[in-house]
């Protein structure tokens, strides 16, 4: 059974179609890249998943449950986490605060018995600790855990967003262009997280710019035009698919891929 | 940064404890009136300290919230219930509440009979109220992200201020007096008299530290660090399952419920209350005290708080006490934005790390240190 469907989802800004009967599913263990021009709609796309954004018509579908309508925290309660295009990282904590704040909607502490310091507030620190550190050495940051989070480089700050998305214990992450800004070595090793990632049994759907990366990655490409889906298969299809081509650049695939 | 939380409250707490030594052996035992009454103002900065400092939502409501804590004990324990037009004493109800005691018949100053609540119960009212009055103001304005708070709470506070000012039953301009004392423990008097000076102020003082307990331990926690990271990033917060207006009302509701607690107290320990706490200028103050405090750092906004409060309540600032205070704003602002205590914990804990680096080389690296943050693969 697909981990998350999405059935006949239109979106409008107004008159502008940003998203225009798009369906597609994607499968645990899998990595899904949605790729196309700008304006195609790939971030109304995750807006319309995450439940910033609400759709027009159509269906968002969590292992056979609908999520439309819920709110965002609802439905990273239910597994689904995300990352931001323009990290949106909680500037004023330390790099380890930051990836247990993803810790949060697995643990129950309230006011009360954090304010009493009670058992039930010092267990799910303990594991909320121990969980992000966890995160942190997936990522390889468990060194810079004390950091305030404003101070590392970015390339880091990318990772400390995915390792705050991880301690969600989300079944499907959303990674919203995770290799901009970074350099050709910092996309590589990012590659081979996301890779170990998915090997852990977390799906993935992921809108990138960077067609070396996607094409390495991707176990399946969902193409997407001014709101219009127009391919999906596997990375050599895609590769090959004459219409894809030429919508980028109009011309030979791999003149962009290399 | 994993300091034990304990040691600086025992600090406060031995401070308290030095200041009221020093003033009964200098024979300035005066001095405490004003540091009772400064500490239940710093109550109320302490829990508008959680909101804007830490989850970053402006109230410019607090003052009223405190007049309503302390206007609803002054009219429950002043107003006579057993005649005119509020005759409860006459109802089955306000018959039971006599015999329970909650009403208690009583005899005021010019030895007029009348019959009111119990300050107990007058306190848990006036809690209970000023809780569902939060609830009230901050649920629509806190189910939108952006300043709907401080619009929200700036109308409420002047529409308190107004209906204070123009009802009989508090006092219209005058207020409420002879507000009497509050047998809060047995031998414990929550009032004005100079024989209860000490014990008033380690109620008042008690009160802080448990307040400062309760906010110091819950930033430090699964709460804290929700209402943090509100703060920072609203919509990141709710995408990683935080349920962000419903933890905004939660922390508002109970900011409001200290300043209620705190007005109340006050309200017994001054004798009366006066509509002018209910002003927008009061409220504007608790903000201010918070800012220059250091905003998210309740330490600073403690003490900040409590001095500039005692030094204005001693009349230290004559009549330019709202210029002064606008002077040390500017000047906090300018010099120590993070509050006046951050750049003493940066020393300190300079001082610490170059202790803790001496006998053993420390490995992991922070910024300053001269490791140049590098890429790790």
């Amino acid at each position: 059974m697909a981990l998350l469907d999405i059935q006949n989802v239109c979106h409008a800004f107004g008159g502008l179609v940003a998203l225009d009967s798009v369906t597609f599913s994607v499968f645990p263990d899998q990595i899904k890249a949605v790729i196309g021009p700008n304006g195609a709609g790939k971030t109304t796309l995750f807006n319309v998943v995450s439940g910033i954004l609400r759709s027009d018509t159509g269906d968002v579908l969590l292992e056979g449950s609908p999520i439309t309508g819920l709110q965002p925290y609802e439905i990273g309660q239910r597994g689904i986490s995300r990352t931001f295009q323009n990290l949106s990282l909680f500037a004023h904590m330390s790099v380890l605060e930051n990836v247990m704040v993803g810790c949060h909607c697995r643990t129950r502490a309230g006011i009360i018995s954090s304010a009493l310091r009670l058992p039930r507030h010092r267990r799910d620190e303990r594991q909320a600790r121990e969980k992000s550190l966890e995160y942190l050495a997936a990522v390889g940051l468990a060194d810079r855990r004390d950091w305030p989070v404003a101070e590392l480089p970015f390339g880091q700050r990318r990772l400390v967003e995915l390792a705050r998305a991880l301690a969600t214990e989300a079944k499907l992450l959303l990674l919203d262009e995770p290799a901009s800004g970074l350099n050709t070595k910092e996309t590589d090793d990012l590659g081979q997280i996301i890779c170990q990632i998915r090997d852990r049994g977390i799906a993935i759907l992921l809108v990138e710019h960077d067609m070396s990366l996607v094409m390495d990655i991707s176990d399946s490409i969902f193409v997407l035009n001014f709101g219009k889906p127009v391919a999906e298969g596997p990375p050599t299809e895609i590769r090959s698919d004459p219409e894809v081509i030429s919508i980028y650049l109009g011309g030979d695939f791999d003149s962009v891929t290399d | 940064m994993q300091r034990h939380p304990i040691i600086p409250i025992v600090a406060l707490v031995g401070a308290i404890i030095a200041v009221q030594v020093t003033a009964t052996l200098s024979g300035r035992e005066y001095y405490l009136t004003q540091l009772i009454m400064s500490a239940y103002y710093t109550i109320v900065v302490c829990g508008l300290c959680l909101v804007m400092g830490y989850a970053g939502q402006l109230s410019l409501g607090h003052g009223a919230f405190f007049a309503l804590g302390g206007y609803t004990t002054a009219v429950l324990t002043t107003l006579d219930f057993s005649s005119g037009a509020i005759n409860l004493a006459a109802t089955g109800l306000g018959r039971g509440l006599l015999k329970v005691g909650i009403l208690v018949a009583q005899t005021d100053l010019y030895g007029r009979d009348f019959v009111a609540f119990t300050p107990w119960a007058a306190f848990i009212a006036a809690l209970l109220l000023t809780l569902a009055i939060a609830v009230v103001v901050g649920y629509p304005a806190l189910r939108l992200r952006g300043h709907y708070l401080a619009m929200a709470t700036l109308g409420f506070g002047l529409i308190v201020y107004r209906l204070l000012l123009g009802t009989e039953w508090t006092g219209s301009a005058d207020g409420i007096s002879s507000v009497p004392g509050w047998h809060i423990l047995p031998g414990v008097v929550i009032c004005g008299k100079s024989a209860h000076r000490v014990k008033n102020y380690y109620v008042a003082w008690g009160l802080v530290v448990f307040v400062l307990s309760f906010i110091v331990n819950v930033v430090r926690s699964r709460t804290g660090r929700a209402l943090r990271s509100i703060h920072d990033g609203e919509l990141a917060a709710n995408a990683m399952g935080i349920h962000t207006a419903g933890y905004k009302l939660k922390v508002f509701v109970l900011s409001a419920g200290m300043a209620g607690v705190a007005g109340s107290f006050l309200t017994h320990y001054n004798g009366g209350i006066g509509p002018s706490e209910a002003g927008a200028m009061k409220s504007v103050r608790y903000v201010t005290l918070v800012a220059a405090g250091g905003m998210a750092n309740v330490w600073g906004v403690l003490m900040v708080g409590s001095v500039l409060t005692f030094l204005s309540l001693r009349g230290c600032f004559g009549s330019m006490d709202h210029a002064v205070f606008g002077g040390i704003l500017i000047l906090i602002m300018s010099f120590a934005p993070q509050g006046p205590l951050k750049p003493l914990g940066d020393f300190l804990s300079r001082v610490r790390s170059a202790c803790r680096r001496a006998p053993r080389d420390s490995a992991a690296g922070r910024p300053g240190d001269g490791d140049l943050p590098g890429r790790l693969g």
